[in-house]
């Protein structure tokens, strides 16, 4: 199927695109990678009247250390994140996630930053950005602004990124040396996660000293599992305890109940997964 | 004259690599959406999409007006040529079907029927325009479910009367198939005897999309002589006839062509609204129009499959011995009959009793009319439905027996001394060795290995619990002896045509009414003149799906092509033989009767003397000093009429896993032993066996076509319809017994749906054996970890 | 309207498109490349799989201008010098297609695959090709393709007997 008719521009800098944005108006969409964009306008379940391509930002793909945060550009594509050599070893849980995200044509083209942008529920990468703390550069008309991830989820398919913004940087603190897992649960390899759960731990001694829990489609945002993280910290990483723990996983969810999954089974693949994860994060 | 090559040794039963794929692995393919002709318009469709409504005004103004759109037509525009999808075979000889329109006038009856028409230069311009139709609905209520159809529910088609088109029953004990108790009577006296048992179970075959992996398309080119449509279709041959009959245009000036089909498994068994719209479109503006259907409209509007429930009963001695079996089905058709809709359960009657000796038998299949898309054709119509039942009662009686499944249905299937063997559905089964197959299969699985592993996950409560899934299935394919179809009021007969044309240089043209689309017929043509005539593989070209080419078929369905077209093929190699040895002996100065053919060489007895074929071809070609009576032509034609269907059949055995914390099941081991007859070609034997056990298995694991409580399809698109990917499937464990068919030439049964027939039931029963201990008695396909996950906690709840 | 330069199978095209134009229909509408094929509206078929300045791409989820400046690749310019591709080869002597609709789109997934993981094991290739859908085959043939090609890219590798069918048709 063939989108409706749109303008389209591909501005070569971020000013440029902000001011496209603006000029553009409500009707206007930014185009990452495409891979979510594209499909809606296929099936014209959204006509916007301008495509503003960010594709020319060359910029926005790097990915690089800054002091000590692993710095993403939006842009960058997810097979690029995942191959990436500083987000192996410091943002592991990232890479694990991204490597689980649709495809590999899909991860060629998909953008980290379209990703969280796009903020779909089920998503993979809000968790894991919402678990690990990471923070999103936004520019807009006044410059840019820095939200972290505990603000910038803020409904289905909504974040903070204001009307002409764009998301051009994410920036992940280091957990080098850090277990981590990613445990993702759907009804088929290609399909969107019926639940899933990103998980990373510091273990000192045997004890669990910090963990970091996040839940994807429980909720209209990716879900902080706090409660299972405060349960985990000063545990011993057994079995037993992650069990235990694991039972917390559906507090502060809203799971929803869809064709794929009622809210109750989701709950329950939650405490199940979570367990998983956490187990498969201690190694 | 030249000759490429030396004939090969021994062509049927060699793994020749496929001579079509050259063009479909480079690109250079001709499927219908790349034909581009001078002055092509593009259709669009405006698809209702509500289920049930009446259409009280359709506004097409601005759709017109926009730029690039040179027509927009509304059902009442074009009401008084578009007569009606044809169905070929209804079943109910009193009445006449409910009109099935391709463009809605005053009534819709389905989410995606055609409501109006787009015609412009472009396909995006015509999509623009069929946002700018606005249709006004008055809604009726949606009869959705097949029950409420039955019950005090709107009527869908008031000029029929009745959500119910027709009960179609058979007894064994009437149809003359058995003596002694009908199914009912033996059903009650085995729940009188405390020596019997009675099991009754009720079973949801769910609504499947075929999903072929190219969209239809259909182009009309109406300038020239013959109207020319190519279209994306599995029967080229039924399609031209259809249109003529339908739209009464004479037979002769209409041409179909199916050039490169992508996949069909019925779901291009059809002739479309779109196909009948396209001509009509196509006519009134003396323009070639192409349609193009997206993933989305096709799997909204092309038929769907399956959609049943079963009531099934087995009776049984206590010693295990079957005494009745007794399948009763509710079938939706949708809303409209397609070309064998209300035949598609009912193919199911007479295979019912499988490969089991049940002494009495009934069927009875009640048709329904539902506010969704109508149902038809989907690999295997009406034997995947029935081998479900029977597999799964036959599990379920072990069950309730404390037998082994294996052994339970060794009791009382048919022994291999005993064939030709009548079954209590009336069919005679020519050839079979049940005995075979299993053993191979047991052996492959490790049957007794894997039980006791099962026994030790039960007995250390693993979380992966393990079940083993029976299916001993047997089928009836070779569509059809023209006279058990004519018996059965079907509207066509059952027969296959070829024609061989020997060209001057030794090189042959195959002709078949077959139309392959994915099944390999031109590899496996060639492999049969190449064995019959004795000239080499590459020298042979296959031509099909054409009328213009081959002008006379039944085309390709119900794994009818090789044991029906393929036959046709042998004999008319014969023909051609038959009448080479006429010219040989001339050449060679001989009698007639002391010519020999072998291996591509005609000889007189006892000599050395000899010609080849193609020395006999071009003597032919040249007919300088022929006597009277020899024709010029070795060219000859034949029409095959099977005297019976053939029945492959097989053991299939799963190992399934069950993760009873999440549900997730996922297949362990899969082995299945095939016996379809003789082989031609064992490769692609095996991709159809592969492909076969993938659409099953998609069956009992993924799939299913969702509506809501509105009547609308839910999920139709591939993003939530989950067809199985390569990362959901194991590598499958596939072998072969070769016991062959009796009733053709070749030995051959037909190998197209085996895989999808036997897969589903043998899946289901796997799962089921893996969770059964946990006090699961069911569960509803497709078997998703939700259903799984669920039935396990019902279970578990009600045991405390 | 909108410009695009791009480089198709080796040869550089320029035309003006719609910016709505997907990166499949131009290359199969405006340049011919009808070996490429669309097969579904959401990205989840591949069967439109190309190459894109060397990464495997679903060319329905391009846009035509997106491709602007780059180097596409598809099954028509796989074949070099009238020599089949080895992943081609091997789609053809595995019994790797049926109806051959999903084979383009498979085949550049599976090229692009071995680029990346010349010695994938099963698991690995299943996974590899998720994100094409095949309704013929069951996928085990496919899968026994691509391994069977990553043995014969291997250096020193020894083509297997049985002659390939050939590149071009009318022989």
């Amino acid at each position: 199927m063939i989108p409706a008719k749109f303008d389209y521009v591909r501005p070569s800098t971020v000013e440029e695109a902000v001011s496209a944005l603006q000029q553009g108006g409500e009707d206007a969409k930014v185009l990452a990678g495409g891979q979510s964009l594209l499909p809606v306008l296929r099936l014209r379940l959204a006509a916007p009247s301008l495509v503003v391509d960010l594709g020319g930002l060359a910029e926005l793909r790097q990915i690089g250390e800054d002091g000590d945060m692993i710095a993403i550009g939006a842009m960058a594509a997810h097979h690029d994140v995942m191959r990436n050599e500083l987000v192996q070893r410091h943002v592991a849980l990232l890479g694990q996630a991204t490597e689980t995200v649709a495809d590999r044509q899909v991860r060629h083209r998909g953008t980290l930053g379209g990703a969280l942008a796009h903020a779909d529920p089920a998503g993979d990468l809000g968790p894991v950005a919402l678990a690990l703390d990471a923070e999103f550069v936004i520019a807009g008309s006044g410059g840019s602004r820095t939200v972290p991830a505990s603000e910038f989820f803020v409904d289905y398919f909504t974040t903070a990124i204001g009307e002409n913004e764009i998301l051009t940087q994410v920036r992940f603190p280091k957990y080098t040396g850090w277990g981590s897992h990613y445990e993702k649960f759907n009804r088929t390899a290609q399909a969107w996660s019926m639940v899933a759960v990103a998980a990373a731990l510091k273990i000192d001694g045997g004890t669990i000293s910090e963990a970091r829990v996040g839940l994807a489609n429980m909720s209209s945002t990716p879900v902080r599992a706090t409660g299972v993280e405060q349960a985990l910290v000063g545990q011993a990483a057994t079995a037993d305890a992650v069990r235990a723990a694991a039972e917390h996983a559906t507090e502060g969810t809203d799971a929803p109940s869809d064709a794929d999954a009622a809210a109750d089974y989701r709950e329950h693949l939650a405490r199940v997964l979570t367990g998983r994860a956490v187990l498969a994060a201690a190694g | 004259m030249t000759t490429t090559a030396e004939p090969t040794a021994r062509e049927l039963g060699r793994a020749r690599i496929r001579k079509e794929d050259a063009r479909l692995i480079t690109g250079r393919t001709r499927w219908t959406d790349n034909i581009t002709l001078n002055g092509m318009l593009h259709i669009a469709m405006v698809r209702s999409p509500v289920a049930h409504a009446r259409i009280t005004g359709i506004n097409v103004d601005a759709a017109k007006q926009l730029t690039g759109v040179v027509a927009v037509y509304s059902g009442t525009d074009l009401d008084a040529e578009q007569s009606a999808i044809p169905c070929a075979w209804p079943i109910n000889a009193e009445a006449t079907p409910p009109r099935h329109v391709s463009i809605a006038v005053d009534t819709v009856r389905f989410a995606g029927e055609i409501v109006a028409v787009v015609v412009a230069r472009d396909a995006a311009t015509a999509k623009d325009a069929t946002e700018l139709v606005e249709v006004d609905y008055d809604d009726l209520p949606p009869v959705l479910d097949m029950e409420e159809a039955l019950g005090d529910a709107t009527v869908i088609h008031p000029d029929f009367g009745s959500n119910k088109w027709v009960t179609f029953p058979f007894d064994s004990v009437a149809a003359g198939a058995t003596t002694g108790p009908t199914a009912d009577e033996a059903i009650a006296a085995a729940e009188a005897d405390p020596d019997s048992i009675v099991v009754k179970r009720r079973w949801r075959q769910q609504r499947l999309i075929p999903a072929f992996m190219e969209p239809r398309s259909v182009v009309v080119d109406p300038t020239g002589e013959q109207l020319t449509m190519w279209s994306s279709t599995q029967v080229p041959h039924v399609l031209r006839t259809m249109l003529g009959v339908s739209l009464g245009l004479p037979e002769h000036k209409l041409r179909v062509i199916a050039p490169d089909v992508g996949g069909g498994f019925g779901g291009k068994l059809q002739v479309t609204p779109e196909e009948i719209l396209s001509t009509l479109v196509a006519r009134r503006m003396a323009k070639p129009v192409k349609w193009t259907e997206t993933r989305s409209e096709s799997m909204l509007s092309g038929h769907h499959g399956r959609d049943q429930i079963q009531d099934v009963t087995v009776a049984a001695k206590r010693d295990g011995t079957v005494t009745a079996l007794k399948i009763e089905l509710t079938a939706d058709m949708g809303a409209y009959f397609g070309l064998f809709t209300p035949a598609v359960p009912v193919f199911g009657a007479f295979i019912g009793p499988a490969i089991y000796k049940f002494p009495s038998y009934a069927f009875v299949c009640t048709d329904v009319f539902t506010n969704k898309t109508p149902t038809d054709a989907y690999r295997g119509a009406g034997r995947p439905e029935a081998t479900f039942a029977v597999e799964r009662i036959m599990e379920e009686l072990a069950t309730e027996l404390g037998r082994d499944p294996l052994e339970l249905r060794e009791q009382n299937w048919i022994k291999n001394t005993e064939f030709p063997f009548t079954n209590a559905g009336g069919l005679t089964y020519d050839s079979g060795n049940y005995e075979a197959a299993t053993e191979k299969a047991t052996a492959l699985f490790d049957y007794a290995g894997l039980r006791r592993e099962q026994e030790e996950r039960r007995r250390s409560n693993d979380p992966v619990q393990l079940g083993i899934g029976v299916s001993v299935f047997t089928e009836m394919c070779g569509l059809a002896p023209s006279r058990l179809l004519g018996a059965l009021g079907a509207g066509a007969g059952g027969w296959e045509h070829a024609a061989i044309r020997m060209l001057p240089t030794g090189k042959v043209e195959v002709v078949t009414g077959s139309s392959a689309h994915g099944q390999g017929h031109e590899t496996a043509w060639s492999q049969i003149v190449a064995d019959r005539l004795g000239v080499p593989f590459e020298d042979v070209e296959v031509l099909h799906g054409d009328t213009q080419v081959s002008p006379k078929g039944m085309d390709t369905y119900g794994s009818r092509s090789l044991p029906v077209g393929g036959t046709a093929v042998v004999k008319c190699a014969d023909r051609v033989i038959e009448k080479a040895t006429k010219v040989a002996a001339h050449l060679l100065e001989a009698a007639e009767g002391d010519i020999e053919f072998q291996a591509g060489r005609f000889s007189v007895k006892g000599t050395d003397k000899g010609v080849s074929i193609q020395e006999v071809v071009f003597a032919t070609f040249l007919s300088h000093n022929f006597p009277e009576g020899i024709e010029p032509s070795l060219d000859s034609e034949y029409t095959f009429d099977p005297e019976n269907f053939s029945f492959p059949h097989g053991t299939h055995l799963a190992a399934m896993e069950v993760d009873t914390e999440t549900g997730r099941v996922s297949i362990r081991k899969y082995v299945c032993v095939d016996d379809v007859g003789s082989v031609v070609n064992p490769l692609i034997v095996e991709g159809q066996v592969h492909g076969g056990l993938a659409q099953g298995i998609a069956q009992a694991l993924f799939e299913e076509a969702n509506y809501d409580e509105q009547g609308t399809l839910v999920n139709g698109t591939f993003v939530d319809y989950t067809l199985p990917s390569a990362a959901d499937l194991p590598s499958f464990t596939t072998d072969r017994t070769e016991t062959p068919a009796t009733s053709n030439p070749l030995g051959v049964k037909g190998v197209g749906e085996a895989g999808t027939i036997a897969s589903t039931p043998a899946i289901v029963n796997g799962v089921l054996d893996a969770i059964r201990h946990l006090g699961v008695k069911q569960v509803e396909m497709p078997c998703t970890a939700q259903r799984v996950w669920r039935a396990i906690q019902d279970a578990q709840g009600g045991a405390k | 309207m909108a410009q695009v330069r791009v480089t198709v199978d080796g040869v550089e095209y320029a035309d003006d498109v719609e910016p709505r134009m997907l990166l499949v229909y131009y290359l199969r509408e405006r340049l011919g490349k009808t070996g490429t094929v669309v097969g579904c509206d959401t990205s989840n078929c591949g069967a439109c799989t190309v190459h894109l300045n060397g990464r495997s791409v679903k060319s329905c989820s391009v846009l035509a201008v997106q491709a602007d400046g780059g180097e596409v690749l598809t099954i028509e310019g796989l074949a070099r010098d009238g020599e089949l591709h080895p992943v081609q080869k091997a789609f053809n002597e595995c019994h790797a297609l049926q109806c051959g609709y999903c084979t383009p789109g498979m085949i550049m997934a599976a090229v692009d695959l071995l680029g990346d993981n010349p010695d994938p094991d099963e698991q690995e290739v299943r996974e590899g090709i998720e994100g094409n859908l095949c309704r013929c085959t069951g996928y085990q043939n496919i899968v026994r393709a691509v391994q069977s090609a990553a043995k014969a890219m291997q250096p020193g590798a020894e083509r297997p007997a049985e002659a390939p069918a050939p590149v071009a048709g009318g022989n």
